[in-house]
């Protein structure tokens, strides 16, 4: 058995290092709230979006030279997938499920023999791939300095994709995100962008005749990229929710299970404080009867 | 025209602006200036940089706007832009740093016409805010 002097350290340890969650814990809340609103105020603008684009794409009068971006450069041969993590730890199965997710999809574009490609975004990511899939990362990116994910950092990344796919250096784009739906459950999600697919909505928009000025497929090739920052961005908003939510959760978790290993080690340093005493008294006793 | 229509703004962040009851909208879409009326028909059009009004009554309000996408349906006029500006709100040391990066911009070689009519049609706009 541990000596009393050990189990007092290893108690004051634990303590401190439930000190250490908790504040991570009350931190994670906080800025889960801010994401949470920016996430939300971020939807009404992809939504419009999509329906925009939705409208657009039904119609379209010239369907066979309707933009790459809609109609996928012909071919289904190198895939493209960007996957966005976190750039910090610590919070639980965050990174894990989207990596995941990933690697499934991964293996699927192995096992039918084409070409994969990988675009990491958030350091995690990349740490967690390299192992594996290191020849087929091509590009890393993290946005560590930036503190809330801004439309800028969004627009950068659709840049990169958009200017890899013009030099036809892949056909299909899928990105991986966190889908936030509240703080316990975040949904692993995958999304392809490249080329669009249109979540259909019920079929009531399709109804109306617009006016176009200029042209319709003008209005396309300039609407599609900023459609894949529009996108990117939506996954970051729903990412940093999801992270300081998932994080939330699991600081929560360790400050409860830290809490039972503090009780059960009191437990034990008090049980054998007691029978230390014990041994002493009887040795007292003994001692004095053999007199 | 009694009630007017509805307005929304929205980037990609947040929602900037939302409104009942406008009278009337002049955005700068891509091929000239364009007022919308109660009662439009369904319209969808694209914008290049410049002043946008907004008249609401007898209020006018104008606002810069660097791009963005314009869709007019069923008396709802939404507008999806990443750049907006309240011009009286507008500080002059932000236009002009965006006015010389635009300048700089058209000096290269390599972008197309149409990008070029986009900043032309910038610099105009913001170097007529920095002189006022």
């Amino acid at each position: 058995m541990a000596s009393l002097d050990d189990l007092k350290k290893r108690i004051s340890s634990v303590k401190s290092t439930q000190k250490i969650t908790k504040a991570m814990k009350m931190v994670a809340a906080s800025k889960l709230r801010r994401a949470q609103e920016s996430a939300e105020k971020g939807r009404p603008y992809s939504d419009k979006m999509n329906n925009i684009i939705l409208n657009l794409s039904n119609s379209i009068s010239d369907k066979e030279n309707s933009p790459k971006l809609l109609k996928g450069s012909g071919d289904n041969k190198v895939h493209l997938c960007v996957v966005m993590t976190s750039d910090r730890g610590l919070c639980g199965g965050f990174n894990t499920n989207i990596i995941k997710k990933a690697k499934t999809y991964f293996q699927k574009i192995l096992d039918e023999e084409k070409i994969l490609k990988i675009i990491t975004v958030g350091s995690k990511g990349y740490d967690q791939l390299k192992r594996t899939y290191k020849n087929n990362i091509i590009e890393k990116i993290s946005f560590k300095e930036s503190k809330n994910a801004n439309y800028f950092d969004a627009e950068k990344v659709g840049k990169i994709i958009i200017d890899r796919f013009e030099k036809k250096e892949f056909d299909v784009c899928v990105i991986f995100y966190n889908q936030f739906k509240n703080v316990i459950t975040q949904i692993p999600q995958e999304q392809q962008v490249i080329p669009l697919k249109a979540t259909e909505s019920e079929g009531s928009s399709s109804e109306d005749n617009y006016e176009f000025e200029p042209e319709e497929d003008e209005i396309l090739s300039n609407l599609l990229p900023k459609n894949v920052s529009t996108q990117i961005f939506k996954a970051m908003l729903e990412n940093s929710a999801s992270e300081q939510g998932s994080r939330m959760s699991a600081m929560d978790n360790a400050t409860r299970n830290a809490g039972e290993m503090v009780d059960k080690l009191t437990i034990q340093y008090n049980r054998s404080r007691q029978a230390a005493i014990t041994k002493e008294l009887i040795e007292i006793i003994s001692g004095a009867e053999s007199l | 025209m009694s009630e007017g229509f509805k307005l929304e703004i929205v980037n990609p962040e947040s929602s900037f602006l939302s409104k009942e009851k406008i009278s009337e909208v002049v955005v700068p879409a891509y091929e000239g200036d364009m007022g919308i009326l109660k009662d439009h028909i369904s319209i969808i059009s694209f914008l290049r940089p410049g002043l946008m009004r907004v008249f609401e009554g007898t209020n006018e309000e104008i606002y810069y706007v660097d791009d963005g996408i314009v869709e007019f349906k069923n008396n709802c006029l939404s507008i999806l832009t990443s750049n907006i500006f309240d011009i009286k709100k507008m500080d002059k040391n932000d236009a002009k740093d965006a006015l010389s990066k635009a300048e700089q911009d058209s000096q290269k070689n390599d972008i197309s016409d149409q990008k070029k009519y986009l900043l032309e049609q910038k610099i105009e706009v913001l170097r007529n805010l920095t002189l006022n």
